[in-house]
């Protein structure tokens, strides 16, 4: 019999992330049916304060925008077709700045694509969702612990940097039944989002030194908010391209450039004397330990990185990619996003990617690609 | 009457002329008769000329995407929750069109809002376009023979969706009586205020009179619902119980005498009990101390079709959770045949169980032909190859999937016996 198990239950990922993000301090879901997002959505159904169904996803995310604006936190769960028509929303939110969490939950596509087969190949459409390239922090999901501390996390940052935030994940991690012992996972705490106390005249998108302004809802009246997605000044007014506002817009960005360090989460398990590093994320990532744990019995030094927090991308993956002649991207999709968000079109001498679409990577040929060089 | 301003003195934003001027004056004026406070006003606005006038209100003010205001309004009065609060929305005729279903929804579901549709039948802001709602004869810049169609009659169509209070007015003058009715209505209102471009409509029209239009429209001017209709309460519960619940561990009670993992694919019919079955079989491994996981594959629809699943079952923990290759494959019907195709031609080694009723296909896995649906029928023939590969194969006791099923919601329709046939 095994240690350890006798608080393992069957359970799926989406159990486990539901659960985190209502302790997190998410109190509000808007859903929209779509596989494989839907075992969240009836989650939610059964345990978030307030869950709304609504009749389409631009819609849901406009409603989430309207919850935020009056003091709530809420998320919603899709996949592809449905972040596609989010996406202008999810721009409005962030210029705005509420706090939100979109879980992305990748199936294969393109289009409509095969619902009920995973994929992870929605990574460039993420990088690529706000206009002008802002950054949407992005965190994604190797394991069921991951399922817990990011979607606890993903709240966190949404709440604490007063953004838009996707949780990265795909089919497999959300819907297949895994025996788990949950008693490993750590206690959440809530957080709120921070509240402008003064009472002096509340200029909406005014900041210190964090970059961060403070919120007030709009279902206080003590101060009048103004809350808009077009380009504005510290008052929340419209402006053109005065300097004040193009300040503000730029702002955006920075903010979430200053406080990185405290949402960058990876994990790296170095090897002395090793020459390859296996890069990976999201639902190929347990095949990715797997693939290194055959390796190192084997006797073949090599290092792991993987990546949690995906956008921005933080710099020490660059730097420690640099550290490795060798470098394997390991991503269920065509082309490589992450080895492209990494490396660029022009790539780097030395690293290779393990990729495929419609079946999960397998151990096996993570482990043939690193021992190619061998 | 109050006094109190819910306007700034700045200059309205529009050119001269323009109706939308008057639908902020008509505003603060019916926003006064109702004793308001402007800081328990919020004002949603759309992209358009009309939306540019947040900066001149003292309420609080949103503005957000073209045509997505009505939406975003709703999502504030779901979340303030709150009868004492008033949200009003300001959108156009061009914002009502691609935002239809924005209006629909909002009405059919009864947000507690008001709708000021600014229609002065084309795009203002982008240069004159016609939109859904341009009347047949309505010139513009781009369509200067103009329209062919009718335009919609929102007034009708708020009514359909089931809107509260609903009336349409001529914008010109005093009509904040009318904006007043539709303030104090519970739940969804609709005004929408008739007016004419001065910098494109009239242009393009010149010497129309806008009753005159309306009228040939057949857009009635009148009170279309009374504010009797439905509110939406947004649905608060703060006593959820977790998901985490100790009623959902798995205590193990037997042991199992495996080394390594086993990969099992259970391919068979929609309909046929496959996913459960898998799923009994790997809560049984785990009732044997072993960790488990299990994969549903399936086509879109659930009902009819294949129906397979991949369970892993092994004493160390189990990372990767795909199964390229089975080691155990149970085949129980056609549909599984033909599905589990890829699979046998893969499999070097190995079993595989296949109802006897089919031909057994090429593969390297040892063949054990069981006529398992001739033995329990079809539907519960799944649930019969796993008790029998449990068996034959000796991946932990026979009792522990015994247990599981005798505790289940299974065990009143199906006799134990029927399934220990080996
Ligand atoms: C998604 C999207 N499509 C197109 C536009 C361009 N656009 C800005 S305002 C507008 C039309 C405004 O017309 P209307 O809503 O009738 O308001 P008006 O200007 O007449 O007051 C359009 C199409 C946009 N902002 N967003
Ligand atoms: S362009 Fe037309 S709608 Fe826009 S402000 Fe001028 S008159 Fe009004």
């Amino acid at each position: 019999m095994q240690e350890n198990n006798r608080n393992k239950a069957f359970t799926d990922g989406s159990r486990l992330i539901t659960e985190a993000l209502v302790r997190a301090g998410a109190d509000t879901y808007i859903g929209y049916p779509i596989t494989p997002a839907n075992l969240l959505y009836l989650y939610a159904t059964k345990r978030f304060p307030t869950m709304l169904a609504a009749p389409d996803e631009i819609t849901a995310l406009q409603w989430m925008s309207g919850f935020a604006a009056a003091g709530h936190v809420p998320v919603t769960a899709t996949s592809f077709p449905g972040y596609a028509l989010m996406v202008e929303s999810i721009g409005m939110a962030a210029m705005m700045e509420l706090p939100m969490v979109v879980v992305l939950i990748q199936r294969l596509g393109p289009a409509t694509g095969t619902a009920t087969c995973g994929a992870q190949g929605d990574l460039n459409v993420v990088f690529g969702t706000m206009s002008g390239g802002y950054s949407i922090p992005t965190f994604s999901i190797s394991n069921y612990l991951d399922c817990w501390n990011l979607a606890a996390k993903a709240v966190h940052t949404a709440v604490m940097l007063r953004t838009p935030v996707v949780l990265l994940t795909s089919k497999d991690m959300v819907m297949t039944l895994q025996s788990f012992d949950w008693s490993v996972l750590p206690s959440i705490q809530p957080m709120q989002v921070k509240r402008y106390e003064g009472n002096e005249t509340y200029f909406p998108y005014k900041t210190d030194d964090s970059l961060i302004p403070d919120f007030l809802p709009v279902s206080q009246n003590k101060h009048q908010v103004r809350i808009t997605a077009s380009t504005h000044d510290t008052k929340g007014i419209l402006q053109n391209i005065l300097t004040e506002a193009i300040e503000n817009t730029k702002r955006l960005e920075y903010k979430l450039r200053k406080h990185i360090d405290s949402y960058t989460e990876y994990e790296f398990d170095e090897q002395d004397g090793a020459d390859t590093l296996i890069v990976s994320y999201d639902i190929s990532s347990q095949a990715s330990r797997e693939a290194i744990k055959q390796l190192r019995e084997s006797r073949i030094k090599v290092s792991l990185l993987i990546a949690k927090t995906l956008l921005p991308i933080p710099s020490i993956y660059i730097d420690i990619a640099n550290r490795y002649p060798r470098v394997v991207v390991v991503e269920e999709n065509l082309m490589g996003q992450l080895r492209y968000l990494l490396f660029g079109v022009a790539g780097r001498k030395g690293v290779s990617g393990v990729n495929g679409i419609a079946k999960m990577i397998s151990p096996t040929e993570i482990v043939e690609e690193a021992m190619r060089h061998v | 009457m109050s006094d109190t301003r819910f306007l700034t003195n700045a200059q309205l934003p529009f050119c001269k002329g323009c109706g939308h001027a008057l639908v902020a004056q008509n505003t603060e004026k019916a926003l006064q008769k109702l004793n308001l406070n402007p800081l328990d006003v919020v004002l949603v606005t759309d992209i358009g000329c009309h939306g540019i006038v947040d900066k001149n209100f003292l309420a609080h003010t949103v503005h957000g995407l073209h045509g997505r205001s009505s939406a975003l309004a709703a999502g504030i009065a779901a979340g303030l929750n709150n009868p004492n609060k008033k949200v009003i929305v300001f959108t156009g005729d061009g914002g009502a069109t691609i935002g239809m279903q924005h209006l629909i929804g909002g009405a059919h579901l009864g947000f507690d809002m008001t709708v000021v549709v600014h229609n002065n039948m084309l795009y203002g802001m982008t240069g004159g376009q016609p939109s859904e709602f341009t009347p047949c004869g309505f010139k513009t810049p781009t369509m200067p023979e103009g329209s062919t169609k009718v335009g919609y009659d929102i007034c009708e169509l708020m009514v359909a969706a089931g809107a509260s209070y609903v009336e349409r007015v001529i914008g010109i003058g005093d009509y904040s009586d009318s904006l007043e009715k539709a303030f104090a209505a519970k739940g969804f209102s609709l005004v929408e205020v008739m007016e004419i471009c001065t910098s494109y409509g009239v242009k393009s029209n010149p010497g129309m009179k806008l009753s005159k239009l309306v009228d040939a429209a057949g857009w009635n001017v009148k009170v279309f619902a009374d504010g009797n209709g439905t509110q939406f309460k947004t649905p608060v519960n703060k006593e959820t119980q977790s998901l985490i619940s100790a009623k959902l561990e798995i205590q193990p009670k037997y042991t199992s005498k495996i080394k390594n993992p086993v990969s099992i694919m259970l391919s068979g019919s929609a309909g046929e009990g496959v996913q459960s079955a898998a799923e009994y079989l790997a809560k049984a491994a785990m009732l044997s101390g072993l960790n488990s996981t299990k994969k549903g594959s399936y086509p879109v629809t659930v009902g009819v079709g294949f129906s397979a699943s991949e369970v892993i079952i092994s004493p160390n923990p189990i990372l990767y959770t795909g199964s390229p290759v089975p080691d155990l494959l149970i085949i129980t019907s056609v549909d599984g045949l033909n599905y589990a195709r890829n699979s046998t031609g893969k499999m070097k080694k190995g079993i595989l169980y296949i109802d006897d009723s089919l031909e057994a296909p090429q593969t390297g896995a040892k063949v054990v032909r069981v006529p398992f649906r001739e033995r329990v029928g079809a539907r519960n023939s799944a649930m019969y190859a796993v008790f029998y590969a449990i068996h034959h194969e000796k991946l932990f006791p026979i009792d522990a999937i015994k247990d599981l099923f005798l505790s289940g919601k299974m065990a009143d329709k199906v006799n134990i016996d029927t399934l220990m046939q080996f």
